[in-house]
């Protein structure tokens, strides 16, 4: 238990974070804690998810990517074109389309970075001007608002009403979430590719050394983010019921800091699915939480900042950094008492 | 040991554009033979090893015979294939990695249909590490582990991949003596178990201890092959560098020099306690003792790094409370770090950029920095210090160890300083130019600098320092003066 908690610091100090955070909530507002809300933070959240589950695989592997969200609206632009084109389709084409795209998109950002040798950072946002300005040229930012009527139908797996009368609902966003989340996890602990790429993003040269394909690193840590992103902007199309080009702008930092936040480091080599989904989910919870206490929307993002501070701070587990010397000089002296 | 060699080299040539790196050497290694490859930087021993493991290829008329069989085109596949491992010298390894991840890597990547078998990669790590007689926790991220214990997964995780001859590029150049010890004992177990072991190393004094046999090389050719019975460190320096150093006690008195460091009772919690010395003007004092007697720690609170618990710091006379190192240079205390490729010097950036960091507002005009006097600081540092450098515009990374450390010596001369700390100034600097740093030093000390020389290498300090203080575990054990003192008096005291 204790080498479960020492391996996971990261993860029980979001947990911790989290339950004070619902504490807190619950007794700001009675609407927060009740099992329609979770659903609710659920469901709002599965977009994120996704998109967090891909691009912690980019950072694990020693990567940064600034592009996957416009890169999913454009899958959805093209992904719904194609669709008309096709006649109309249906969910399996669609999942098809968009995931094919999106490996597309994110295999370009892997050419540009082992191929012509361009730090990750830059590369990625240039293609992030890139495919937004091709995006925005080519729609003239017109929206699409006709989907095919199975896209933008809601898709429940589970409903049931409440004694209070709210709603739970398990939509086709969140099974996908956890279906994403399913295969990342496997992919990345229990695969051979999931363990290069840890090590790759660890040490590159050492990976190098032992013969590892870098160039494949680069095609499969990138191609899965541009997967996850060609899923998230199919999910987000058929939450919202239409298809926005400017939609996921800016989402993408959000989306950064939340992994992040979940323990991945910027620079490689670590991170893990549980601690990116409690990264989405804590962020989420905020925002909900202020949302039924009725607070103005435009404190939100100073709040959400600063608790994404507090936490980060808190899973770093320096707290020895805010005492004062003396306090430290005492401490080291009782733990070296053997 | 079978009569015929494991592996087996003859007539290596390698050519880098029109440079000879290795002019048809020859080299030969038994099973379970301890053989040191020695050399000096640049003299082609890692072009040698890279030939072995395939990384570079040999020009025509080459021979490579490993086992009895002649090997035509040597690849690193093949080379791992064949049991030849290397241990590099920056291990390689995966810090944010468990150790059993670490040694079990290449089961790790190999999987069966793609999975990761976590069970067979833990059991191939204990059994690694048994094999070698040592206990770790193998579920520990690596990054927890201190540099010795690095290293022996290092070679653990040569031996999951069933080596038969393993190469250890300077194992020991960040160990202490204590840690470096409890390397050679595993080379030992390896050697008795068949394992090859060909050691490149700087520190002779191993390689005389561990080594059965030692292969020379000099500027790309072989110099011989020797018996270790009978060879001494002065004979192998000689045959390395084709010119005769003689080792001679150097200390001399300063009494009558003005005091210009005076440290009483200075304390650290957890640290040092209680230490006390004077330094005068011109005079070189040496520091040494194990890792954790606060060496270091020392230097970086007389830097002004850290604060002192108890105890005060007097620069010529005066009390002396550094808030920061900044005020401590301001005050004329230089202090080169122990890790100076990352610490002390900026790697991607100039010569001359580097050269004056700790000195830019001496180069000031009008309030920015002149290019003409920071040309005049960096030219007559670098002859000053007798740098070989193309241009003052080439990235520091160009030099080879020796001349990036009279770079980082010179950086700090450029402050024009009273007391220059030396902190592991030849860790990673080859014996020729060790001999050349110490020079500099002396020469500096007759000029009038103070300075403070640390290591844990008892011998460095024995024949460049005046006075040489020996601290265990924080506290200052003895002061010794290398006139009246042997050197394996020092030695033995040290190593107690």
């Amino acid at each position: 238990m204790r080498r479960l908690v020492s391996s996971h610091t990261t993860e029980f100090a979001l947990l911790a974070v989290m339950v004070l955070l619902c504490i807190g909530l619950s007794f700001g507002t009675d609407r927060f804690l009740t099992v329609s809300n979770a659903f609710d933070v659920l469901n709002v959240s599965a977009v994120n998810i996704i998109f967090a589950v891909g691009l912690l695989v980019v950072l694990i592997s020693g990567g940064i990517d600034i592009s996957f969200a416009v890169a999913a609206s454009v899958v959805q632009y093209v992904t719904v074109l194609a669709l008309s084109a096709l006649g109309g389709g249906n969910w399996a084409e669609g999942f098809i389309i968009a995931g094919l795209v999106g490996i597309g998109l994110g295999s370009i950002n892997a050419f540009l970075i082992y191929r012509l040798q361009i730090i990750s950072i830059v590369a990625t946002i240039s293609t992030f001007n890139i495919f937004f300005g091709l995006l925005m040229f080519f729609t003239k930012g017109v929206s699409i608002y006709n989907l095919p009527d199975w896209l933008s139908n809601r898709v429940v797996f589970y409903e049931r009403e409440m004694a209070d009368g709210s709603w739970v609902e398990l939509t086709l966003p969140v099974v996908v979430m956890i279906l994403c989340c399913i295969a990342t996890w496997f992919m990345m602990s229990r695969t051979t590719i999931g363990r290069k790429l840890y090590a790759f993003g660890d040490n590159p040269e050492g990976a190098r050394r032992f013969g590892i394909n870098i160039g494949a690193m680069h095609v499969i840590s990138f191609g899965w983010l541009g997967l996850m992103a060609g899923i998230a902007g199919l999910m987000q199309a058929h939450y919202a019921q239409e298809v926005v080009p400017n939609a996921l702008y800016g989402r993408e930092l959000d989306v950064l800091a939340a992994t992040v936040l979940g323990g991945a480091r910027l620079g490689g080599g670590k991170g893990s699915v549980l601690g990116c989904v409690l990264g989405v989910l804590l962020v989420s919870i905020t925002q909900n939480g202020l949302n039924l206490m009725g607070v103005s929307p435009f404190a939100f993002k100073m709040i959400v900042g600063a608790i994404i501070l507090v936490a980060i701070t808190l899973s770093s587990a320096r707290f020895d950094r805010l005492l004062p010397n003396a306090m430290k000089a005492s401490a080291r002296k009782r733990s070296q008492r053997p | 040991m079978s009569a015929e060699p494991l592996l087996s080299l003859k007539n290596i040539k390698v050519t880098f554009g029109g440079v000879r790196a290795l002019k048809g050497v020859s080299f030969e290694v038994n099973a379970g033979e301890v053989h040191c490859l020695a050399g000096e930087n640049g003299c082609g021993k890692s072009t040698l090893i890279k030939v072995i493991t395939g990384v570079y290829k040999p020009e025509e008329g080459a021979e490579i015979v490993f086992d009895g069989k002649p090997v035509s085109a040597m690849t690193p596949t093949l080379a791992q294939s064949l049991g030849i491992q290397v241990i590099w010298q920056d291990l390689a390894l995966f810090g944010e990695m468990s150790v059993a991840e670490n040694i079990g890597f290449q089961l790790a990547v190999t999987g069966t249909y793609g999975m990761v078998d976590k069970h067979a990669i833990d059991e191939a790590a204990e059994k690694a590490l048994a094999r070698l007689g040592v206990r770790l926790d193998i579920h520990k991220p690596l990054k927890e582990l201190p540099i010795a214990q690095r290293q022996i997964v290092a070679i653990a995780r040569a031996l999951v991949g069933e080596a038969r001859l393993v190469f250890m590029d300077e194992p020991t150049a960040s160990l202490t003596q204590s840690e470096a010890d409890y390397l050679i004992e595993i080379v030992r177990n390896l050697s008795a178990s068949g394992v090859a072991v060909v050691f490149v190393s700087h520190r002779l004094a191993e390689v005389l201890e561990i080594s059965h046999r030692i292969t020379i090389l000099r500027d790309g050719s072989l110099v011989g092959v020797y018996p270790v019975e009978g060879m001494t460190q002065s004979r192998v320096t000689e045959l390395m560098t084709g010119r005769n150093f003689d080792s001679a006690v150097i200390a001399s008195d300063h009494d009558e020099a003005p005091v210009v460091l005076s440290v009483r009772n200075l304390t650290r919690h957890g640290e040092f306690r209680n230490v006390s010395f004077d330094l005068r003007r011109g005079e070189t004092l040496g520091i040494t003792g194990l890792l954790g007697a606060g060496r270091t720690e020392l230097a970086l609170t007389l830097f002004g790094m850290h604060r002192p618990h108890e105890g005060e710091i007097l620069l010529e006379g005066q009390k002396v409370d550094f808030a920061s190192n900044r005020d401590a240079i301001r005050a004329g205390v230089a202090y080169l770090s122990e890790d100076r490729l990352s610490l002390g010097l900026n790697q991607p950036q100039s010569i001359a950029d580097n050269l004056v960091m700790a000195s830019l507002d001496r180069i000031l005009s009008h309030g920015l920095i002149s290019p003409a006097k920071k040309r005049d600081v960096v030219s007559h540092w670098i002859s000053a210090l007798g740098v070989k450098i193309g241009t003052p515009d080439d990235p520091i990374r160009t030099l080879s160890g020796g001349n990036q450390q009279r770079v980082a010596i010179a950086k700090w001369l450029a402050i024009s300083p009273k007391i220059l700390i030396l902190d592991a100034p030849t860790v990673g600097v080859d014996v020729g130019a060790r001999a050349g740093i110490f020079e500099i030093v002396r020469k500096l000390a007759a000029e009038g600098l103070s300075i403070i020389i640390i290591s844990d290498e008892p011998p460095e300090v024995y024949f460049n320092a005046d006075r040489v203080i020996h601290m265990v575990e924080g506290r200052l054990e003895a002061v010794y003066d290398p006139r009246h003192t042997s050197l394996s008096e020092l030695e033995s005291a040290v190593y107690a």
